[in-house]
């Protein structure tokens, strides 16, 4: 079946048809049993198909433009939660790219990624909510901000992610790769630490409760929607902005990283990667190209942490917890290290088991439960309640990265230029 | 400030620190063992320990359930608990060692780091599935046992109850033995020698594999028999209690100065005392601005500051006695 795939994939016309048409099908599929996780599944795959096809340039940015921009909203209106899956999916190949420069390029194994992100997602969510005003004199500016800040912030989000980055960086970049991966560890935990509680002696945070109601950014493309004569509310409006929105994003960083994977930066950070000594003794800045890689992953999550406050209008520390780093870098490593496309690749198959083939499996069992069914003379109706498959994603995770260390170190979809895995020099 | 109040608790908070710091010593020799041996953080010890307070409150439930509790001697069901959970996290750290490191040995440093990092959450999702098969539930309680809930009292305002005491004999003795294993015996010289040289130990007829096998077990019992007291001390586990102990046993190592079984030692009843101190005076110090949540940071920033500043550790200059 690979092999039948593969060589019709090798195939330009063969490729075309053949991606067309599992689109297609696939979104119709997905259209008509609109509560079906295969048919979605299906839909996802063919995207992939796609990216293995091989057919012009144009014509493949083509069909990915239709599959992304038209058709994933259109099944999103459909059916509210792929679109949810489809926006979750983009905000972890986000993360996924951006720890992929820390971990792939630079070699530098980050255990507290996470905090970047809580940090870009604080930012915002303080001063986009009435949060800031709890320390804020009322003469500096009236919170919440309105939401046309939300894009200043986005940038914002950057810079200081970005300069967190900088101030962790400096004193540990010294350090060897797994006390520098224990140290990121210790500030990760630090930051979700002081996010629980810097509730008081000043109400920075709000501690555990944690803030909302966020800002959401404007409908600013309303007038044009009037224009058409389409009506929506705004409850239908905003899953789509944010999945447009992130898609948006993921383009941007996408872009920062295939300019950045060949240009003379990215080529320092491989020579880091593989060996420090050479790299220092071929004029390599070693401190700055560290920093720099810290600042560029870094400032990625910001982003992305800034765009999460505002689309889950909530956020409190416990969705910045370790096991959110460690999903980060099981992306990156189930991809390949190094490889845009494996980090992407990543991101989309870890966020789609927990999200939908763990909860899939957890509902269907449930059924089952319910249902009282017996298989091999045992009534899964006796079966534990505490049993909840949903909340496996640590054993996914796990075993992900056992695997994937034993059996394929170099990813699913290996960087073309990999020769060796991660040195420490 | 309440300086009477704070010179009335100080022996009582150096006494909890001392039981936190013994609980710390034993986590952390597992991880400053294998440490010495392969330069490896195993990252998955934390689970290591956890089993074994598991494996602790499973025994106690048992014996509970027959009803007959009640009737033995809490001293003979400690050292059985104790026994039972240094079998089964020495074996388990054993059969760890040879699925998912040994095929790593000769990569570089980060690849098996990240593979305990895969053992460690497996491990915490396995023993919850176990757990929600089992019982239906993965939050447990052990069962007090009312003889080791008895308190001394040592003077006026300051007491410490039985099982605190055995806390602290039962890791006073397992270090004291693991010393003597680790200098005085055959074993202990083939330990230090993979240590020392994998290669040229292996010239000198010792068997690697076999050496390294052994350090896994025996460290993974220290987590072990780390886990039970932890369960009896503190009561409340979850498959998920290890981690935060777990770092800070690392912290722990490193302060002591990792690969250095007395600097274990020492690191953890530092570690253990200063958090107490933290835990205790922190609020009072700073008129209740800053409490006792800050002790979590108190230690991960030790482990930062130890790092950037002197990677050696405290004992980092003393003859590296490594295991």
């Amino acid at each position: 079946m690979r092999e039948w795939l593969a060589t019709r994939l090798r195939e330009p016309r063969m490729a075309a048809i053949l991606s067309i048409g599992m689109i297609a099908v696939s979104a119709a599929l997905a259209a008509n049993y609109s509560r079906s996780l295969l048919a979605f599944l299906l839909f996802q795959a063919s995207i992939l198909v796609l990216y293995f096809a091989r057919m012009t340039r144009w014509l493949k940015m083509l069909l990915a433009g239709l599959a992304l921009g038209i058709l994933m909203p259109t099944l999103g209106t459909i059916n509210g939660y792929y679109l949810e899956v489809a926006t979750q999916v983009g905000i972890f190949v986000a993360l996924a790219l951006g720890l992929n420069i820390v971990v792939g390029l630079a070699g530098l194994l980050d255990l507290g990624y996470v905090a970047f992100y809580a940090v870009g997602a604080y930012t915002w969510a303080i001063f986009g909510s009435p949060q800031a005003g709890l320390f804020l004199p009322e003469s500096v500016a009236r919170f919440p901000l309105g939401g046309q800040w939300f894009f200043l912030f986005l940038l914002l989000g950057v810079m200081v992610a970005g300069t967190t980055g900088v101030i962790l960086g400096l004193p540990v970049l010294r350090l060897r790769g797994d006390y520098l991966a224990i140290v990121t560890l210790g500030f990760g935990e630090v930051i979700r630490v002081l996010a629980n509680n810097l509730d008081k002696p000043i109400n920075f945070t709000n501690g555990p409760k944690g803030i909302t109601p966020i800002t959401r950014p404007p409908l600013f493309f309303r007038p044009l929607l009037d224009v058409l004569g389409i009506d929506a509310a705004p409850s239908v409006l905003y899953p789509i902005y944010f999945y447009f929105l992130v898609l948006l994003i993921v383009g941007v960083v996408i872009l920062v990283n295939r300019r950045l994977e060949d240009s003379h930066i990215g080529r320092a950070w491989e020579a880091i990667r593989e060996d420090e000594l050479a790299a220092i003794s071929m004029g390599i800045p070693l401190v700055r190209m560290k920093l720099l890689a810290f600042a560029c992953g870094a400032s990625f999550a910001g982003a992305m942490g800034v765009l999460f406050s505002a689309k889950q209008v909530f956020i409190n520390p416990e969705s910045f917890t370790f096991l959110e780093s460690i999903g980060v870098l099981s992306m990156v490593i189930l991809g390949g290290m190094g490889s845009i496309p494996g980090a992407i690749l990543g991101a989309t198959v870890v966020t789609v088991l927990n999200l939908q083939v763990l909860k899939g499996l957890s509902l269907w069992l449930n059924e089952l439960r319910n249902a009282g069914v017996t298989i091999l003379g045992y009534n899964l109706a006796q079966l534990p309640t505490q049993l909840e498959p949903a909340k496996y994603e640590r054993m996914i995770f796990g075993i992900i990265l056992i695997l994937m260390m034993i059996f394929r170190p170099q990813g699913i979809l290996p960087a073309r230029r990999r020769t060796r895995e991660l040195g420490d020099g | 400030m309440d300086i009477p109040l704070m010179i009335g608790i100080f022996p009582q908070v150096v006494l909890d620190g001392l039981v936190l710091g013994f609980m710390y010593a034993l986590i952390a020799l597992g991880y400053t063992m294998v440490y010495g041996v392969l330069e490896f953080i195993n990252f998955a010890h934390s689970e290591i320990f956890v089993v074994g307070a598991f494996v602790g409150v499973e025994i106690l439930l048992g014996l509970k359930a027959r009803g007959v509790l009640g009737n033995l001697s809490p001293f003979l069901v400690l050292i059985l608990l104790l026994l039972a959970g240094m079998l089964v996290s020495g074996l388990l750290a054993a059969a760890v060692e040879r699925v998912a490191y040994r095929p790593l040995r000769n990569a570089p440093r980060l690849i098996p780091l990240i593979s305990a990092i895969g053992v460690s959450f497996f491990l915490q999702d396995a023993v919850r599935l176990f757990e929600s098969l089992w019982r239906n539930a993965f939050n447990l309680v052990y069962p007090t046992m009312d003889q080791l809930n008895l308190r001394f009292q040592l003077t006026e305002t300051i007491d410490i109850s039985t099982r605190s005491l055995v806390v602290i004999i039962a890791a006073l003795g397992m270090l004291l033995l693991l010393h003597l294993l680790v200098n005085r015996t055959k074993i202990g010289k083939a330990m230090r020698a993979v240590a020392e040289d994998q290669a040229t130990a292996s010239l000198m007829g010792i068997n690697v594999n076999r050496i390294i096998s052994l350090t896994f077990l025996i460290g993974g019992a220290m987590g072990g028999a780390a886990g039970v007291l932890f369960g009896v001390q503190y009561s409340l586990i979850n498959p998920y209690t290890g981690f935060i102990p777990g770092l800070k046993a690392f912290t722990a190592a490193v302060l002591g100065g990792i690969g250095n079984i007395t600097g274990a030692m020492m690191g953890g009843l530092v570690l253990g005392l200063l958090e107490a101190f933290a835990a205790s005076y922190l609020s009072l110090l700073t008129n209740g601005a800053f409490g006792a949540e800050y002790k979590d940071i108190f230690a991960f920033s030790i482990l930062i500051l130890i790092l950037i500043f002197r990677p050696k550790g405290l004992m980092g200059e003393v003859v590296r006695e490594r295991a």
